[in-house]
């Protein structure tokens, strides 16, 4: 129990850090603990989770994509297209996810056979897709029919519970990343996803296919920033492709990065992630009651370069600790 | 006798600039503890490396059980039963000490899901065999070096490894834990297994190895049987190359002031250890020491590349602010760095941009390079050191490696330093341009700079320095004076054999 609590030291920080966060936003804006308030962040922490999910694959490996937001603009956009154009729900879906893994391939092989980098591959990925959308969508925002409102009330809004609103995208979110969590510390491909993070050389000398498991994290991460798109468009009811979805991929990695993910790779849990999301649409929903919502920049850059040098602090404390143990 | 488990029989293995090995022949048989030594150089890494299949023979032969095997990597090495443990430890710190020992050949069920109560009763059963009394599940971030050895010898071992090779394991131990790696290893040999290890330490050989391959210039310089290994012998056989006192720099006494002065530093890789010394103007001073010994970690913060833990550097008794290259350099004092490639030349650049990049603030007017200046400065450098190049605008990365080196010393000589840090000044240097870079050196010590000389190469020492500081883990562990200059007295030091 005492080696869970140590192995999960962090996370827990992560945790009471947002305790403090929730409490300190509540003390400045009484508004901000409000049913309707709380389930706003809830909601956004689902939308912004399932993309933050995705990239921490790709940064648990090393890696970067900054495809997402463009990714999550042309899926929002492909959606009601390829509805309009006569596809079945399924089929589009089915579409969107097919290409999204494309999207993912191409990246993970770019970067793992062809050795680009991963901040080029997919900066590059971020032009391409954006131009895709605008091309898609055609200037005119893409409106999702009044028959796919059930879907928004099920995949996004949900129901209230006792009077408290829960999100189903929030709920959405969390059973993925308890799956995320599964396939990470339960599978030998999770462990090795891991271990080549951490390590490539040494996972390399083990036998291990590193290629394989960087190029499978880039689809992961796409096949998110698809499904995410989608869920947005659910949520915005309308996409305009030039701009939706614009620098998402930075709010994700944000998230993922508050959640305890070391850029470096090897490094970070997946409820860190669920958490850090939670964070992140905490402070979004607190700026705008207590600043004005064009704060919201700021404060957030702000937060995270702090938690960043916190995070330094504590890792530097751990290692002091070492040396005397 | 049966066949021994590994045999290696006249291994050829050729780098660029380097015949690492020569002819080399060695056995490794089961239940029995090999010690492969040498001098930094002597091929010791790379006769482990061909062993454990990373690099491939040029000619030569290696037997398995008296069968001949080709290696074609490591995979095969390790299919064979064979286990390297490298100097630097392959780990993923991010996993449990269980999962480190089974990477890559984790238990499943199910097909995909990873069986911890398999994993961690393997690992137990690896870890017991080395004795490592830490949890399975703890992760191998908390563990100290010595424990991440165990870690690794654990994982040879779950491997079924028969014959176990480690470079160095000792370099970065603590002496207890160097005391436990030694138990285990008593263990390993118990159980049949073969163990190789290479090592610097000879007491540490003296008490462990039942038998002892010395290289030496990448040749087989002779082997000791259990009763015949002593210290001197082996110092005997790693150096025992004659010298020709004829080549050396005649005896000057060096008679002027204290130019630069090391008080107290330490460095952040050994903050227990304070080193003090101080070199006198018109002085070229040896600093000897094996790798790992703490020597280029000195020259960075005497230089302000890192920050020193404590203690002071003064140049002409004035004291360098701590951690400021740009400090030093107004000083007076350059450091031509141990990684020419990484940390001393622009490979892109051209020579010219090369030479002038640190005394551009003097070569200027209102901000712009006055080109004219520049131009005269590169003739006059290329000159004094020989440089040999089509050009000065050619890209110094086309440059051989002498030329190189003369490209990074020429660039530090141009502002007339006061003090010279050179580490290895010589390393991939062809003999002709080690000749010319001998005497640019002893020009400037004539003309009263204080030099500072790292190498690994004891001959250069012996020929160039007028007194040499040797180094062993960390500190100072003695001086040896013009008069008593030889190999022995430098590496009995450097090993630790000699404490005075």
């Amino acid at each position: 129990m005492k080696q869970l609590l140590h192995n999960h030291s962090k996370t827990l920080l992560i945790l009471a850090l947002l305790g403090v966060l929730t409490l300190v936003c509540g003390a400045l804006e009484p508004r901000f603990l409000s049913p309707d308030s709380l389930g706003m962040v809830l909601k956004y922490a689902g939308l912004f989770g399932v993309i933050a999910l995705g990239v921490s694959f790709v940064i648990l490996t090393g890696g970067i994509d900054l495809s997402i937001g463009s990714w999550v603009g042309l899926s929002a956009v492909l959606y009601p297209v390829l509805l309009k154009n006569g596809l079945g729900m399924g089929a589009a879906a089915a579409a969107i996810a097919g290409l999204s893994v494309g999207a993912g391939l191409l990246h993970g092989l770019l970067v793992t056979r062809l050795n680009l980098q991963p901040f080029l591959v997919t900066l590059c990925g971020l032009f391409i897709y954006r131009g895709l959308a605008r091309v898609l969508g055609g200037g005119r925002e893409q409106i999702l029919g009044a028959d796919q409102e059930w879907l928004r009330d099920a995949l996004v809004l949900g129901r209230p519970v006792a009077g408290w609103p829960v999100p189903s995208v929030f709920v959405l979110m969390v059973g993925l990343a308890a799956g995320a969590a599964v396939f990470l510390n339960l599978t030998v491909t999770g462990r090795r996803l891991l271990a080549t993070g951490r390590n490539e050389q040494a996972a390399r000398y083990c036998g291990i296919d590193t290629v394989r498991l960087r190029v499978l994290a880039y689809v992961l991460c796409s096949l998110l920033a698809g499904l995410g798109g989608v869920l947005f468009l659910l949520d915005a009811r309308s996409a305009l492709g030039s701009s939706f979805g614009n620098s998402y991929e930075l709010w994700a990695i944000a998230g993922a990065v508050l959640g305890g993910c070391s850029l470096r790779g090897g490094q970070g849990a997946v409820a860190g992630v669920v958490l850090g999301s939670v964070m992140v649409a905490e402070v979004r929903q607190a700026v705008f009651f207590v600043a004005g919502d064009e704060w919201k920049e700021f404060v957030i850059g702000v937060f995270i370069l702090a938690g960043v040098m916190a995070d330094e602090a504590f890792a530097r404390w751990m290692a002091a600790r070492r040396v005397r143990a | 006798m049966s066949a021994p488990l590994l045999e290696a029989v006249a291994l050829w293995k050729r780098f660029p600039g380097v015949q690492a090995l020569a002819e080399v022949s060695a056995r490794f048989g089961a239940g029995e503890v090999v010690a492969v030594m040498g001098e930094n150089g002597a091929g010791k890494s790379t006769l482990m490396k061909v062993l454990a299949g990373v690099h491939a023979p040029d000619a030569g032969e290696i037997r398995w059980e008296g069968r001949a095997v080709r290696m074609a990597g490591v995979a095969q090495a390790e299919a064979l039963g064979i286990a390297f443990i490298h100097q630097e430890l392959n780990l993923c710190e991010n996993l449990s000490v269980a999962e480190n020992i089974m990477l890559g050949r984790e238990p499943r069920w199910g097909g995909c899901w990873l069986d911890r109560r398999a994993l961690r009763e393997r690992a137990r059963g690896a870890l017991e065999r080395v004795g490592l009394a830490v949890a399975p599940e703890v992760l191998v971030e908390s563990l100290s070096i010595g424990q991440r050895q165990m870690v690794e010898i654990a994982r040879a071992l779950a491997r079924e490894a028969r014959l176990v090779i480690m470079d160095e394991p000792t370099s970065s131990l603590t002496s207890g834990e160097a005391e436990r790696l030694f138990g285990v290893v008593g263990e390993l040999k118990a159980q049949g297994l073969g163990v190789v290890f290479i090592s610097h330490r000879l007491r540490e050989v003296e008490a462990v190895a039942d038998r002892v391959v010395v290289l030496k210039d990448g040749r087989n310089s002779g082997s000791l049987r259990r009763g015949e290994i002593g210290a001197e012998r082996m110092v005997q056989l790693m150096v025992g190359r004659d010298l020709d006192p004829a080549r050396r720099r005649p005896w000057e006494v060096a008679t002027g002031a204290v130019r630069l002065e090391v008080a107290g530093l330490r460095t952040r890789a050994w903050p227990g250890q304070a080193v003090s010394f101080a070199v006198r103007a018109g002085e070229i001073v040896g600093l000897a020491g094996l790798v790992g010994a703490g020597r280029s970690e000195l020259a960075r913060v005497v230089a302000g590349v890192d920050r020193a833990v404590g203690g002071a550097v003064r140049v002409d008794g004035v004291a360098l602010p701590p951690g400021r290259v740009g400090a030093a350099v107004a000083a007076g004092l350059a450091l031509a760095p141990e990684d020419r490639k990484e940390q001393g030349i622009f490979l892109e650049m051209s020579i010219l941009e090369n030479l002038a990049l640190p005394g551009l603030g003097r070569m200027q007017r209102g901000g712009f390079v006055r080109s004219g200046q520049v131009a005269a400065l590169g003739a006059r450098m290329r000159d004094l050191l020989g440089i040999r190049a089509a050009g000065l605008e050619q890209a110094a990365g086309l440059l051989s490696g002498g030329n190189q080196q003369k490209v990074v010393l020429a660039k530090w000589l141009a502002l007339g330093p006061k003090v010279l840090v050179l580490d290895e000044p010589t390393r991939g240097v062809d003999v002709g341009a080690k000749a010319e870079i001998y005497r640019v050196v002893e020009e400037l010590a004539a003309g009263g700079a204080a030099v500072l000389m790292i190498s690994s190469d004891l001959e250069e020492v012996l020929r160039l320095s007028d007194r040499v500081l040797v180094m062993h883990e960390g500190r100072l562990a003695g001086e040896v004076g013009r008069a008593a200059l030889s190999e022995e007295a430098v590496m009995a030091l450097a090993t630790g054999t000699f404490c005075p």
